[in-house]
């Protein structure tokens, strides 16, 4: 079939590079090692800086594959897809993989359907099987509630995308060397119907929550929106952001960016704190691959517990406050 | 404003238990009902249509039973529904159902806008809006939370993304996937329901699309599922009281050494 090699999809905000890449690397560098193959990343955007393509070598891409052109300045999906598509119909990639977040998500689909490749979104681990060579793709669905184990066994390339802050960034070493292919910028990428128009931030707390280490969140045994000034507060002394069930979200809390599980966001940070929250089903899709999970909840029989590493049974009113105070004498 | 939703049938994870002892999903006797997040796109779509007229088609492949959701959507306000439905189309997986919901889209024709919901619920994938997109090389946004502008000729949109929200101008057709920030799921109406109920579906077999049967079902599938498993969620992590002042204390300090032991916290 001809395909060889893994590809990594490497995310860049306006010439620099974001933390996934690396994670990407991590990934790619051990899917590589076990194939015997090379190792490329690929990155599209304007203002990529020599120092930006050399880090991507120092933490383990032999081959940088760069598309640096004013023309690609904002991940516009139908631009990006045309040049991953040509990328990958030229170099012939055995497996691409991409962050899953919401630009992996949104091109890679996009491209899978154009190389008529097979995708799995999401993945939480990859491996190589032994004997046949093909990629092994673990993922959660149902809530959760299930692991599955995914195969392309035919179609090439094989594509995935990779549940963020799972595991650590690859390492640099200064001593690597690989090769740089710059990409010469094509005016049929750009699809004219579609323009960007710009950013908006959004007003208040911080909404990254899926970029973040810490996630405090708070539920429904908040029982009134003010009482989110302590969840926040909490939030800030540990260098995190604020995270809700969508009980606190659907009363008007908190705003829907904030809200973490199965209609919500995904989060993995090292830490999360759920602060009166339950524990449904549908909150645990959403966090239950945190590093570590700490509950406050009033009710010992809260199923939060049992996804906790750490969970203390009583009054927030009255916890959190102390240890606010605690956190303050620090 | 001819507006074409595709909506997946979906079991109710609330109900979803598991089998403790083979450790599988119990499907039988959970509910089955529309994904949940495609509420907002029916939603988005029954505002636009009270504001600029038109038609709204919902339409999902799925088992016969499947036709419940569409009488659903069509009880909210929609108007017409167009099942999908054939043993040939089993097993398919995101790439193969993107395809046939395009050849669909592509045969009920005269559409300006394709409203999608972020993901379903079961498969979590979120691949099927964009991959129709893509397929019929439809200009997209992924994401969106907010319909800013919108006329014949093209449609402003705010997307979702990690940092903050990004504005992008999309000319006609085009496709939408949309969050839940993007409206709220009106019930359906006791007329809405009378009409539904009384409202010929349309069941689309393979013969009735242009479909190249390579492409269809388990075997045209380019990802397989080879095993599933119940993953261990279970931490039962230490668990303390505070119950007083003074257990109160005992249990942040105990928290704070925990954090601190885990270098979460120097
Ligand atoms: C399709 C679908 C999708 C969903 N998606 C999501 C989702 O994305 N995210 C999500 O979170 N939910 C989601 N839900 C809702 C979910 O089922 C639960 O209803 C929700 O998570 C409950 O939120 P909660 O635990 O904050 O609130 P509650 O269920 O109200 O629980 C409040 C908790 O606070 C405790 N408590 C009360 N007072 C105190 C106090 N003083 N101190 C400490 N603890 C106290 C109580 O013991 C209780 O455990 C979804 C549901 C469906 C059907
Ligand atoms: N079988 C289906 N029939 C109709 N629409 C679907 C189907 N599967 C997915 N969709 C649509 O695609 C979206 C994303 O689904 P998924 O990619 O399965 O997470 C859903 O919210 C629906 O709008």
């Amino acid at each position: 079939m001809n395909y060889q090699g893994v590809w990594t999809v490497s995310e860049n905000d306006q010439g620099k590079l974001k933390g996934v890449s690396y994670e990407l690397l991590a990934r790619g560098r051990g899917l590589a090692d076990k194939l015997g193959n090379e190792l490329a990343s690929v990155v599209i955007g304007h203002n990529i800086t020599d120092e930006a393509v050399e880090e991507l070598i120092h933490r383990g891409a032999d081959a940088v594959y760069l598309v640096n052109d004013p023309g690609l300045r904002h991940f516009v999906v139908e631009n990006f897809s045309a040049v991953l598509r040509d990328l990958i119909n030229v170099y012939k990639p055995e497996i691409v993989i991409a962050g899953a977040t919401t630009y992996g998500r949104t091109l890679m689909p996009h491209v899978a359907v154009r190389v008529n490749a097979g995708l799995t979104a999401d993945c939480t681990e990859l491996d190589i099987e032994e004997g046949t060579g093909n990629l092994l793709q673990i993922r959660p669905a149902i809530g959760g509630n299930i692991l599955a184990e995914i195969k392309t066994p035919e179609r090439r390339p094989q594509m995935a995308t990779v549940r963020p802050n799972l595991i650590k960034h690859a390492e640099k070493d200064e001593r690597r060397k690989g090769e740089v292919v710059n990409v010469e910028f094509k005016a049929e990428w750009i699809d004219r119907r579609v323009e960007h128009l710009g950013f908006r931030k959004s007003e208040g707390e911080n909404i990254n929550i899926q970029g973040a280490d810490v996630v405090v969140s708070g539920g429904g045994g908040l029982k009134k929106k003010e009482n989110f000034g302590m969840i926040k507060k909490l939030a800030e002394s540990l260098g995190g952001v604020v995270g809700a069930s969508r009980v606190a979200v659907d009363r008007g809390w908190m705003s829907y960016p904030h809200q973490v599980g199965l209609s919500g966001k995904t989060v993995t940070p090292k830490l999360y704190i759920a602060v009166g929250i339950s524990g449904s089903i549908q909150h645990l899709a959403g966090m239950k691959t945190a590093e570590t999970i700490i509950a406050i909840n009033s009710d010992s029989d809260a199923p939060i517990f049992k996804v906790a590493d750490f969970g203390i049974v009583g009054d927030a009113f009255e916890v959190i406050p102390a240890l606010l105070e605690s956190l303050d004498h620090y | 404003m001819n507006i074409i939703i595709p909506i997946k049938q979906v079991p109710e994870t609330g109900n979803v238990k598991m089998d403790e002892e083979t450790g599988t999903v119990v499907r039988e006797g959970a509910a089955s009902i529309i994904n949940p997040l495609d509420l907002y796109a029916v939603e988005t779509g029954i505002q636009l249509k009270e504001k600029l007229g038109g038609k709204i088609t919902v339409i999902t492949m799925g088992p016969r039973s499947a036709e419940k959701a569409l009488r659903e959507a069509i009880s909210m306000g929609c108007d017409d529904g167009v099942l999908i439905s054939g043993k040939e189309f089993a097993g398919s997986d995101t790439w193969v159902t993107s395809y046939v919901l395009s050849e669909a889209i592509k045969k009920i024709g005269d559409y300006d806008l394709i409203l999608a919901g972020e993901r379903a619920t079961d498969g979590e994938t979120g691949q099927v809006g964009p991959e129709i997109a893509s397929f019929l090389d439809l200009p997209m946004a992924a994401y969106t939370s907010r319909i800013v502008e919108l006329n014949t000729e093209s449609v402003v949109v705010e997307r979702l993304i990690e940092e903050e929200y990004e504005m992008l101008r999309l000319s006609m057709p085009a496709l939408l996937t949309v969050v839940k920030e993007i409206s709220y799921p009106r019930l359906p109406t006791l007329r809405g329901k009378q009409r539904a109920k009384k409202i010929a579906i349309p069941v689309w077999s393979k013969d009735s699309m242009e479909l190249d049967e390579a492409n269809l079902g388990l075997k045209g599938s380019p990802t397989r599922v080879v095993k599933i498993s119940t993953p261990q969620v279970l931490r039962n992590g230490m668990v303390i009281p505070a119950d007083d002042e003074e257990s109160t204390v005992r249990a942040v300090n105990q928290m704070l050494d925990f954090m601190r032991e885990k270098n979460l916290i120097r």
